[in-house]
């Protein structure tokens, strides 16, 4: 275990000081949580939805670090007034880039917020019973990373509990 | 990357007051300490000690009345039980690999406790790669280690022992005097090592009281420059050395000995000695004040370690709950107050402090925890300042969580 030099961009300061989108949302249509409170890290994506599945407006709450909160943020910003379809293909590289860049250490935050957003989608698609053809079954890269996420964190813990009590 | 860096800085132009409490990670090296450095460095005794002219024995002069100092606070015999290195870390893997690789053949087991600095634990992982067991002893939820597990985890086997005095991060004063002698009784050729330097200026203790036969101190942890160190070796106690090459004043760490910071860290030593229960007394204060106003200005903490005379007079550790510690050092730098957390976020992988998982904290908690050590040189304002930004801090923190986590 050790540190390392996180030269946060200026976009990502900018975003944690003032994040856009912030707070919970009474009447979303749709909401999906990635991360869990072991991680550190953990994003509750808000998603209200018009009939022509257009994003008409989108929020985010984040227990979790600067990076975690920008990435939120942006992403939030970036799936405004989309398609259902086009949110779909935001990937969290892209969010990265958007934010300036994020330290190699901080990937797993934008693949947490592409990760909240997808689940948020796939959410709106089961409670509807539809599947879109363009909606693969299989899960994406930042899915299944943010599900990997979760587990290690879990297995992590136990684990050091266990390593504790013997 | 830089170009990052310097904007971040430039976030902070304008700050009105800016206290720094992250002492555990690095100091601030006071005026008085640094004007007896100066003169080391282009006036006199910059010549090597080991040397045959004036500059050399100049040197030579300084670090023999710089131990001799050290080597009176710390209690020892004589000035040749103190060992410069370039730091704790240096230090601990001296301890460490030098007690080790001495006792070859005679044993293979090491036991320290489950809340050391990573300088120790990383040492021991590396040694069970060379054969060597590892017996970590459990502590309880003060971090206070297990006697009775540590009575049971000594046996003829174990070439070496190493509990720290004073726990680095939560501050706990571990009963080392009585440790030490449970080790003994189990076993007199085990080499006991405690890392002092949490303890070294901030709590009085003697290493012959002790009954320690190695001591690790630091200089920037009692405010002297970084980048040296000792190791307390008691006569009679043999170890190898790490490091080969010219060996000079120094028979444990060849290299030219850096007088400059050997000066240092004994001018820093008779600072903190000089009315020592004077500034335990101040830095009591200051660290109650901290803890009790976090307390009451602020629901859902919990304080790491215990309170009051078992606790170091300097450490503050707090958990705060639906607050994540990275993003908490951020907003907190952005105000002028400086401090470090366990949180995993600050570090390579997932997993948050070892300390505070140890003493039973759930990884949430330990996210959430915040790390402050006071010094003689803080005032009451500073804490007073400390207590109007850190709430706010806080509460815009929760702010953003809302009610992703849900206690």
């Amino acid at each position: 275990m050790s540190r390392v030099p996180l030269p946060y961009s200026q976009k990502i300061l900018e975003l944690f000081r003032n994040p856009k989108n912030l707070g919970r949302m009474e009447d979303a249509t749709v909401s999906a949580v990635a991360g869990n409170p072991q991680c550190g890290d953990m994003i509750t994506f808000y998603l209200k939805i018009n009939e022509q599945e257009i994003i008409e407006k989108a929020t985010f709450e984040s227990y979790g670090c600067a990076a975690n909160i920008a990435t939120s943020s942006i992403a939030t910003e970036k799936v405004k007034g989309m398609k259902l379809e086009d949110a779909w293909k935001i990937t969290w590289k892209s969010v990265a880039e958007e934010v300036g860049g994020l330290p190699a250490v901080k990937f797993h935050c934008g693949i947490l917020a592409v990760g909240a957003l997808r689940r948020a989608i796939r959410a709106y698609y089961k409670n509807k019973q539809i599947a879109p053809e363009w909606l693969p079954k299989e899960l994406t890269f930042e899915e299944k990373q943010a599900l990997e996420e979760e587990e290690l964190a879990r297995i992590l813990e136990k684990k050091m509990k266990m390593a504790e009590e013997k | 990357m830089v170009e990052n860096v310097r904007e971040l800085l430039k976030a902070h132009e304008g700050l009105k007051r800016e206290v720094y409490l992250d002492i555990e990670n690095s100091s601030m090296v006071p005026t008085e300490v640094l004007e007896a450095i100066l003169p080391y460095f282009n006036k006199r005794a910059y010549g090597n000690p080991t040397l045959t002219h004036k500059p050399g024995w100049e040197a030579f002069e300084a670090i023999m009345e710089s131990a001799q100092k050290i080597s009176g606070f710390l209690g020892c015999k004589s000035l040749e039980e103190v060992n410069f290195t370039p730091g704790e870390t240096e230090a601990n893997n001296l301890a460490l690999l030098g007690a080790t690789l001495q006792t070859r053949g005679k044993g293979k087991k090491i036991v320290i406790s489950e809340v050391e600095p990573l300088s120790i634990m990383h040492v021991t992982e590396m040694l069970t790669k060379y054969g060597f067991t590892v017996s970590k002893i459990p502590v309880d939820s003060e971090g206070f280690i297990n006697l009775e597990r540590l009575k049971e985890a000594v046996d003829g086997n174990t070439v070496f022992v190493s509990l720290s005095a004073v726990n680095h991060e939560i501050g706990t004063i571990q009963p080392i005097k009585e440790a030490q002698k449970i080790v003994k009784d189990k076993n007199p050729n085990a080499i006991f090592h405690t890392d002092a330097s949490d303890a070294y200026g901030k709590i009085p203790f003697s290493v012959q009281d002790l009954g320690v036969d190695m001591a690790t101190i630091s200089s920037y942890k009692i405010l002297g420059p970084r980048g040296i160190g000792a190791l307390y070796v008691k006569e009679g106690v043999n170890i190898e050395r790490i490091l080969e090459g010219q060996i000079g004043t120094q028979k444990l760490w060849p290299g030219v000995e850096n007088t400059p910071l050997i000066v240092g860290f004994a001018k820093a030593s008779e600072l903190a000695f000089q009315n020592l229960e004077e500034n335990v007394r101040h830095m009591r204060n200051l660290r109650d004040k901290l803890i009790n106003g976090i307390f009451e200005k602020i629901a859902d903490v919990r304080l790491n370690g215990p309170k009051g005379e078992k606790r170091a007079p300097d450490n503050v550790n707090i958990s705060f709950l639906r607050c994540e510690g990275e993003a908490l050092t951020i907003e907190l730098s952005l105000n002028g107050v400086y401090v470090s957390s366990g949180s995993a976020c600050t570090r390579r992988l997932l997993q948050p402090s070892h300390v505070l998982v140890a003493i039973g904290r759930k990884f949430e908690e330990a996210h959430g925890s915040i790390l402050m050590k006071v010094t003689r040189y803080h005032t009451e304002e500073d804490i007073d300042y400390v207590l109007e930004v850190l709430p706010k801090a806080v509460e815009r923190l929760r702010g953003i969580s809302g009610t992703t986590v849900v206690e």
